[in-house]
Order: C-alpha cells, then sequence, then structure tokens
C-alpha cells in the first residue's frame, strides 16, 4: 500500500504537480494572453477539430468494421481481425513515415490522389489520416465485445413480432450499442487530440495552418518559452481529464442500463 | 411437420437474423479496404522503402554505429522502464484487487492516467521538474547530475508512459480469483512472502507476461516523450524511434525505414505473442469461473 502510493506520488503526481505550480506562477492575464494568441488558437483549433472530425469517421468505419468481422464469415476474417491492433502496437513514429511516404506526391496513394487533384501529405488532410489511422482500434476494440455477447434471442423475437430487419438493427441493435460506441468515440478523440508522433511527419506543421497543439508545446520549449508551453498543456490535460471523466460515467451508464444475462 | 417445412422454418429462421445478401458484400467490402488501406498499406510501406535499394543497403543501415548505439540504448532504457513497472504494477494490484480501502477509484483513475495525456506533455512535465529553468534543475546542475537530455531523463519519461500496463493487466485477473487461496495458505502457516511466490505468482504468471509484453513494446516505441526529454544527441541519447525521425528528415529513407522496420517487427510480434497470451489466459480464467 505505501510503496503503491509513494511509487505512484514519485512518478505521477510530483510531475504533474510540478506542471500546475508552473502555471500558477503566471498572471490569469498573462495564461489568457497565450491561450487566445492566433497561433495557439489556430493548434487547439487544428487538434481539436480534426481530432473530433477523425473520431466520427472512425465511429461510422468502427461500426462497419465490427459488424463485419462479428456478424459475417468471409476470407481472412481472422487476419482481418488481427490487423485492427496494428495502430495500437506500431511505434507512433514508424506509422508517421509510413503514412508519408503512402500519401507523398509519389507515393503508392498519393499519387493517384494527386491526379485526382486532392494533395494529402502535408496538409491538414493528412493530420486527419493520421488521426483515423490512431483511433480505429479503440471503437472497433469497445464495441466488438458487446456485439458479441448480443442476445440473439432479442433480434429473433423483434422479427417475429414483425419488425424488417432495418426495424431490427436500428430499434434493437444499435440502441444496446450505443453506450460503447460514445465509449469507443471518446477514447478514439482523446487519443488523437494528444496525438504527436504519427501526426507530425505528414502534416507540413505550418503554423496556423497545419500546426496541432502538441506540435506548438514541443516547438515553445525548444525556444525555452516554457510558460507558453506549459499554458497549452493545461488546457490540454484538463481536456483529456474531462474525456476520461466522461468515458467513466458513461462506462457506469452502460453497467446499469444493460441487462446482465 | 414434414421435411421440407422444417427446412423452410429454419431458412426464414435465419433469414430474420441477417441482411440481404447485397448488403453484406458491400458491408464486408467496406471494412476490409478501409483496412487495407490505412493499416496493411502503412505497415507494408515500411518493409517496402526498407528494401527498395536492396537487402545489403538494408543490412549496412542497421550495422552503421549510430543505428547500433540507437538500439543499445533502446534495449537498456526498456529494460529500465519495464522492471520498474513490473515491480510496481505487482504491488499496486496486490494492493487493488485482494484489500479494500478509501480512495480505491481515485488510484485506479490515476493509475491509468499517462494513457489518456498526449506523449508530449509527459515529457513536458520532467522539463519543467529537471530543465535549466525546471525546479530541481540548477540544484541537479551545481552536483553534475544530468538528467534531462540523458539517459536518466529518457528511462523517466519512458517509465511514465508505460507505467499503467502490468497494473493493468492484473487488476482484474487478481480480482476474479479472490482472497480464497491466499486465506489458505496464510491458515495453514504460510508467511506472507511464501503465500505470494507460491500462491498468487503462479495464479497470475500469464498475465504478468501480458502486461510486460505490452509494456515493453511501448517502452521501446515510443516517441513523443522521450523527443521531448531526449535533446537528440547523436550516438548517445538517440532512441530507435529518435533515430526514425532523425534520417526522416535528412532524406536517408533507406536507413530511416530500415530501423523502422525492426521497430515494426517488434509489433508484430508483440501482437502474436499477445494473442498466444490470450488464449493462455482465457484458460486461466476459465475453470476459476466464480
Amino acid at each position: 500500500m505505501g510503496l503503491t502510493l509513494t511509487w505512484l506520488s514519485v512518478i505521477i503526481l510530483i510531475p504533474l504537480a510540478g506542471l500546475f505550480l508552473k502555471t500558477l506562477e503566471l498572471s490569469p492575464d498573462q495564461f489568457w494572453g497565450i491561450l487566445t494568441s492566433r497561433r495557439t488558437l489556430n493548434a487547439l483549433k487544428i487538434s481539436f477539430g480534426l481530432a473530433f472530425a477523425a473520431a466520427c469517421v472512425n465511429l461510422v468505419m468502427g461500426t462497419i468494421i465490427v459488424w463485419a468481422l462479428v456478424r459475417y464469415r468471409f476470407p481472412g476474417r481472422r487476419l482481418f481481425d488481427a490487423v485492427v491492433d496494428i495502430p495500437f502496437a506500431l511505434p507512433t513514429a514508424v506509422a508517421g513515415v509510413a503514412l508519408t511516404a503512402l500519401f507523398a506526391q509519389k507515393g503508392l496513394l498519393g499519387a493517384p490522389l494527386a491526379e485526382l487533384g486532392i494533395k494529402v501529405a502535408f496538409t491538414p488532410i493528412g493530420i486527419f489520416v493520421a488521426m483515423i489511422f490512431i483511433g480505429i482500434p479503440f471503437v472497433v476494440r469497445t464495441v466488438q465485445p458487446v456485439l458479441i455477447d448480443l442476445d440473439v434471442e432479442i433480434e429473433e423475437a423483434a422479427a417475429s413480432l414483425g419488425a424488417n430487419r432495418w426495424h431490427t438493427v436500428a430499434k434493437v441493435i444499435l440502441p444496446s450499442l450505443i453506450p460503447a460506441l460514445l465509449t469507443g468515440f471518446a477514447l478514439a478523440f482523446a487519443r488523437a487530440v494528444g496525438e504527436y508522433g504519427s501526426v507530425i511527419f505528414i502534416a507540413g506543421n505550418l503554423p496556423n495552418v497545419s500546426e496541432i497543439a502538441p506540435l506548438l508545446i514541443v516547438i515553445r520549449l525548444s525556444e525555452f518559452r516554457y510558460a507558453d508551453a506549459t499554458a497549452i498543456a493545461v488546457v490540454m490535460l484538463v481536456a483529456s481529464f474531462l474525456i476520461i471523466f466522461t468515458v467513466n460515467r458513461l462506462q457506469r451508464w452502460a453497467q446499469t442500463r444493460i441487462p446482465v444475462h | 411437420m414434414n421435411q421440407s417445412q422444417l427446412a423452410l422454418a429454419s431458412v426464414t429462421r435465419s433469414d430474420l437474423r441477417t441482411e440481404p445478401k447485397l448488403v453484406r458484400a458491400a458491408i464486408i467490402a467496406v471494412a476490409v479496404i478501409f483496412l487495407t488501406v490505412f493499416v496493411i498499406l502503412p505497415l507494408v510501406v515500411v518493409f517496402a522503402q526498407a528494401f527498395s535499394k536492396g537487402v545489403g543497403a538494408y543490412f549496412s543501415a542497421l550495422s552503421d554505429p549510430e543505428a547500433l548505439s540507437a538500439i543499445r540504448l533502446t534495449l537498456y532504457v526498456a529494460a529500465i522502464s519495464v522492471s520498474l513497472n513490473l515491480v510496481f504494477g505487482l504491488v499496486a494490484a496486490w494492493a487493488i484487487a485482494k484489500f479494500d480501502f478509501p480512495g480505491k477509484t481515485f488510484l485506479i483513475s490515476l493509475i491509468d492516467l499517462p494513457f489518456s495525456v498526449s506523449p508530449v506533455i509527459s515529457g513536458l512535465i520532467f522539463v519543467l521538474l529537471f530543465g535549466a529553468q525546471g525546479y530541481w534543475g540548477p540544484w541537479l546542475q551545481s552536483h553534475g547530475i544530468h538528467v534531462l537530455f540523458a539517459v536518466p531523463g529518457i528511462a523517466l519519461a519512458t517509465t511514465f508512459v508505460t507505467f499503467p500496463f502490468v497494473a493493468r493487466a492484473l487488476i482484474p485477473l487478481m480480482q476474479e480469483q479472490g482472497t480464497q487461496e491466499e486465506e489458505a495458505a496464510i491458515s495453514l502457516g504460510a508467511s506472507g512472502l511464501q503465500t505470494f511466490f507460491r500462491v498468487t505468482l503462479p495464479n497470475i504468471k500469464w498475465g504478468v507476461l501480458y502486461g510486460v509484453l505490452l509494456c515493453n513494446a511501448r517502452a521501446m516505441g515510443e516517441f513523443g516523450a522521450v523527443s521531448v526529454v531526449s535533446g537528440h544527441i547523436r550516438g548517445e541519447t538517440n532512441t530507435m524511434p529518435l533515430l526514425v525521425e532523425i534520417l526522416y528528415n535528412e532524406y536517408q529513407f533507406v536507413s530511416s525505414f530500415a530501423i523502422a522496420s525492426l521497430l515494426a517487427m517488434l509489433a508484430l510480434i508483440t501482437l502474436i505473442a499477445k494473442a498466444v497470451l490470450e488464449r493462455h489466459l482465457d484458460e486461466d480464467q476459465r475453470p476459476r469461473g466464480d
């Protein structure tokens, strides 16, 4: 017990306290000034906005992938099930250089896209693509066990009572997946907001256009503007606290909502 | 009911539970294309780029002194972080699973925290503590101790980032197993340590391996946090992921992707080992039930 708390304080609590203490050295005006400067605001907008959009894509695509993996049998199903975990396991820097090579103008996918007039690498679309990559396992792995455990008898009951397939899916199956879907969405969103390694290679990193908030923290640190770095970090930290809190509430809601069988 | 009626009944029954053929095909196609484009192709690109100038160039890139020093540092840092977090994870999971105390939920949230913090922020907090303008930086500097831009800082940041893995793997396992076996051992006269090594540890060995596996994979691959505290001193404080970045920015693509391919192989081996361990974990949990 004592050892747990000591170790926890040494590795987690003291460093975090340091971050908040550093913020207290700033006057409220300074703090506000840093956060509302054009470059900071744009970086936060890019990180949060694109992470939200990517999490939305992951929500839809994740649901489709889970449905295919759980409900259907097709050749290579087990392989595709296994590759879902790759974004979890692949070091972010490796993912970053690989996605950039793939979507660069001469890349395997970048070249045909360029002919269509779509430039992915070194634009905000590149950030969006990297965030989709990093977030997809969160939705799939959160929803998959719930869909597997779903009682088929409920579906049969709905069908035998005259509901057609669309009604059964929309009114019976999807509602019971909602807590898991929202949890997966929140986890994917949180991860994408803070993501650094897989994004910075493909982003282009143009201030105000394709510069994410974590990169701005790194830039401020390298300029020894510790106060600026700290202020941005505190905002992001509070946001991730809120997201964890929401996820925990969602999971408690899911437990009380779905009858245990 | 005759045979054909029975067959008809079973057909309609399964039809009610699935979608029309066209919809099924479309859903499978979308899932397969999405996973191929976003997950499989990036992985293939790593190896294609690494071998784009032939096998000779690949191996000469890997035997470069800078590459070797990065590989050594990565192994060294991972060994430190994994062993620290193994000891902590065992103790924390033991405390959380086998005892009740106030603030337990809060403790669990704290353990999870490094998962949801941006890796850059994980690095930043150590800069604020140990940097030249940080809280302890000046004192450390006057005593000649280097933490930031040196190996201790890299090890600390990596330990922070990989903190939850072992504890997270063990808490549910130990909670499910309960305390009966330990109580039996103690009532039969075993000491605390004996109980831990002879009863608890054998019960959770697959869980421990599972936690160590994931912890190690992240420790070797960590980029953001390490990048902030390392200072990028060539041949000294560059881990493998940092060297991937540096070589890439210098347009040394074959060398960069050669190192990246080692990390990608680590990820693939980790995933395979994880699947094997998951099977063992399922077996461990089944006979125990509730």
